[in-house]
């Protein structure tokens, strides 16, 4: 066999794409934290029952802000329209505006976290409270560490949409889903921590 | 006088060599701790679950041996407490859960024609999160920690390292049921995904329902226990109430499913028959995986008590059927589809018996027990639940132990079928045989004398304090307890014995020189035995499209058929 017809060994042949697997991962991440934050938002519950069937007050000397925990609320919903907005500039190649949205979803988690703390801070909860303390700040503590992830989750996709691989938007889908989830969560600890209390 | 000089060329070779063999350990080790090679981070989970559950046999042993006397000195009566939570957690988080994830992550993706897992980096992450987790749990109850630990400092490190364990073992499911979901070869559906792949994706996906709860909880009792007032969850002893519905049925019910994923996709194969009434058999394992359901809402026993006017015995039978019936009808299924592939293929001509088939075999039989005692624990008038200390009976821990170990069987029986495709070499049926038979016998013996003691009130459960592990040791309150607990005991003996035989006999196969190997030794069904044995790090160097759900089998009726019209085509 001569040089020129001998076979050529090529190497493997590209692995088949895998079907949206950022997106799915996500999805099923966010089952997984709906299970998380929804039992112990059912502790939450079947404490405070305790308390409340005793003749107790639930808290008994704390006054919630509502004002900054509803903007809470209102900043988490509009934060997921950005990042929406992200997807459909992603979809259309548009640069500009796909880093205009992912900044203001930056910005509007670190205005979230600002806000818990404020909350934190005006409330003046004691962890050591005789029930409410280490309830309270394991469910809102969580609900930050969320949202931080959704911040880092937010940089990355900055880092993928913008350096290169604008065409390739199912990270912005994926980091869509994710605040939309982040949201969902939050509406629910609102409820239950800040409106029923 | 014979003098021996060495020429310093040669001390130079010598100490390269030296250098380069250590350079290649080093090498060797840092390939395994970083890789990304799904099948390298399968083996890695179910060598160390492997470990763990061996541990925590022997650890069942010693405490049978102090349970059956109850005079006996021969464990301290403080260190009681903690090994008693080493056996129950070993059983569950360190043992059943990594070798189900482990052998899910080993051999899924090949299964799927993938050429890696969905986040392979997350799936190594949540290994060694697990593994330090459960490091940390094990240091923290053998330095007096725990539920109802003496050591404040010891109890937090506990709750950490079992929030860390579940926290990797979700991040692991994730990663197995992304693939599932994901990276299937071209023209696999859903409905032509192999047996033991979808039963991976039911239990990944029940380990994402039940083990975040897990999460939540243990979030709350360290932030209590650790920074609190402690009032809320009843302090250090009440953490074991918080947490002991994770370590018995049916959460560990949702560990299993792999185990009868295997037995499902070696009936097919043993009888040299097509899987009959295979969606059938995807429904059942689908139902099995209610169990979910089940231990997320923490149902461990329903009221279902016979009364005259029938009322209580409806409205406690409904929750009863759906949470602990479903999964009883779903291995059932499971069981009737593989007794009617056995009929179909029994026609066909013998079957090919091979050590596999008969772990899978007795993986699913003794794991099918303890589903059928989940059910049975639910009747309130069998007593089964020590109402005054809120304990459980024997029972409990009988039905648990079915599982566990049955699914220890299953998954061995999975490791030696697929390993050809892991390690390159095909294990003896002669060697591991006689390790299944010895592995059965030590499941039943170890758990069906809890179950008859738990009839007679002999109590278990997980202990929450002093108080609970005084009763759960005292033997003397029933008549016979200590016959039954010596007979369990030597079932754990039994158990230890198969699982360090079997260890060692894989590492050894494993680490011995490599065979001639056929791709496809056992005559499997799925995609892949159509790759090399063993399969290299990128899994298939071409991946064909499934048109059915046994491409293999498909693959050699074609071949056959092609051959004989040849033969009946050639002049004689």
């Amino acid at each position: 066999v001569s040089a020129a017809t001998a076979p050529v060994a090529l190497p493997p042949a590209a692995a088949p794409a895998p079907r949206r697997q950022l997106l799915m991962g996500t999805a099923v991440g966010c089952v997984a934290g709906t299970m998380l934050i929804g039992g112990m938002l059912a502790v939450w519950v079947l404490l405070r029952e305790r308390v409340v069937d005793a003749g107790e007050r639930f808290p008994l000397d704390y006054i919630i802000h509502e004002v900054a925990t509803n903007i809470m609320l209102m900043t988490i919903w509009s934060l997921c329209l950005f990042a929406q907005w992200a997807v459909y500039a992603g979809n259309r190649g548009d640069r500009a505006h796909t880093a205009l949205a992912l900044g203001v979803t930056g910005v509007l988690a670190l205005a979230f976290i600002n806000a818990q703390a404020f909350v934190w801070s005006q409330m003046g909860v004691e962890i050591a409270d005789e029930y409410y303390g280490a309830l309270f700040y394991a469910v809102t503590g969580l609900m930050l560490a969320v949202v931080v992830a959704g911040l880092v989750f937010t940089v990355v996709a900055a880092f993928h949409a913008l350096a290169g691989r604008l065409g390739e938007t199912e990270v912005l889908s994926a980091h869509a889903l994710f605040w939309y989830w982040a949201a969902a969560a939050y509406s629910a600890v609102w409820f239950v921590v800040y409106v029923t209390k | 006088m014979t003098t021996i000089q060495t020429h310093p060329d040669d001390s130079v070779a010598a100490g390269s060599a030296r250098d380069a063999a250590a350079a290649s350990i080093f090498t060797g080790a840092a390939e395994w701790v970083t890789s990304t090679d799904h099948k390298r981070i399968g083996r890695l989970y179910t060598g160390f679950g492997l470990l763990v559950l061996l541990a925590t046999a022997v650890v069942a042993l010693l405490l049978g041996i102090a349970r059956a006397d109850d005079s006996s000195e021969f464990i301290d009566a403080s260190a009681l407490l903690q090994l008693f939570q080493m056996y129950r957690v070993g059983l569950v988080v360190g043992g059943v859960a990594p070798l189900a994830i482990g052998l899910a992550v080993a051999v899924t993706p090949l299964q799927l024609g993938a050429r890696s897992i969905a986040f392979p980096r997350v799936a190594l992450t949540g290994f060694y999160t697990w593994l330090g987790g459960t490091t940390l749990v094990f240091v923290a109850l053998g330095a007096n920690g725990g539920a109802g630990g003496g050591d404040a400092d010891m109890v937090d490190l506990f709750l950490a390292g079992l929030g860390l364990a579940s926290f990797g073992l979700c991040a692991t499911a994730l990663s197995v049921a992304t693939s599932v979901l994901t990276t299937r070869a071209p023209g696999m559906t859903m409905r032509r995904v192999p047996l033991f792949a979808w039963s991976s994706l039911i239990s990944a996906l029940g380990m994402l329902l039940v083990l975040p709860i897990l999460v939540g909880i243990v979030i709350y009792l360290f932030v209590d226990h650790r920074l609190g007032s402690q009032g809320n969850f009843m302090g250090v002893e009440g953490i074991g109430a918080w947490i002991g519905w994770a370590f018995t049925v049916p959460a560990v019910i949702v560990f299993a499913l792999p185990a009868l994923g295997v037995a499902a996709e070696l009936v097919p194969v043993t009888f040299r028959h097509r899987s009959v009434m295979r969606g059938t058999a995807l429904a059942g394992l689908g139902l099995v995986g209610v169990a979910s359901y089940a231990a997320a809402t923490q149902q461990l026993v329903q009221d279902v008590t016979f009364d005259t006017d029938g009322e209580t015995f409806v409205r406690g039978l409904a929750p009863m059927l759906i949470l602990a019936g479903l999964p009883l009808l779903g291995v059932t299924v499971v069981l009737l589809s593989s007794m009617l592939t056995v009929k179909s293929g029994a026609a066909g001509g013998a079957p090919s018996i091979r050590a596999p088939f008969v772990f899978g075999l007795f993986g699913l039989l003794v794991v099918g027990a303890g589903i059928a005692a989940n059910f049975v624990q639910g009747i309130t008038d069998l007593e089964l639940v020590d109402t005054v200390s809120g304990l459980s009976s024997t029972f409990e821990e009988g039905a648990t132990l079915l599982v566990v170990y049955g699914t220890a069987i299953g998954v061995m029986g999975g490791l030696v079928f697929w390993s050809p495709k892991l390690w390159g070499r095909l294990v003896a049926d002669k060697l591991v045989m006689p390790l299944a038979l010895l592995a059965v016998a030590g499941a039943l013996l170890a758990a069906v004398p809890l179950l008859i003691a738990g009839f007679l009130d002999q109590v278990s459960g997980y202990p929450a304090s002093q108080a609970d592990i005084d009763l759960i040791m005292s033997t003397d309150q029933v008549d016979g307890g200590a016959i039954w607990i010596t007979l369990s005991l030597i079932g754990h003996g039994v158990m230890a014995l198969s699982l360090l035989a079997f260890g060692g006999l894989l590492l050894k196969v494993c680490t011995g020189d490599a065979d001639a190997l056929d791709d496809n030794p056992y005559g499997g069904h799925t995609i892949e035995w159509g790759t090399t044995s063993p399969a290299p790090a990128h899994n298939f160097d071409h991946v064909a499209t499934v048109a059915s759900a046994e491409p293999r089998l498909v693959a050699r009726i074609d071949e056959t058929a092609t051959a004989d019209t040849t033969q009946e085509g050639s002049p004689s």
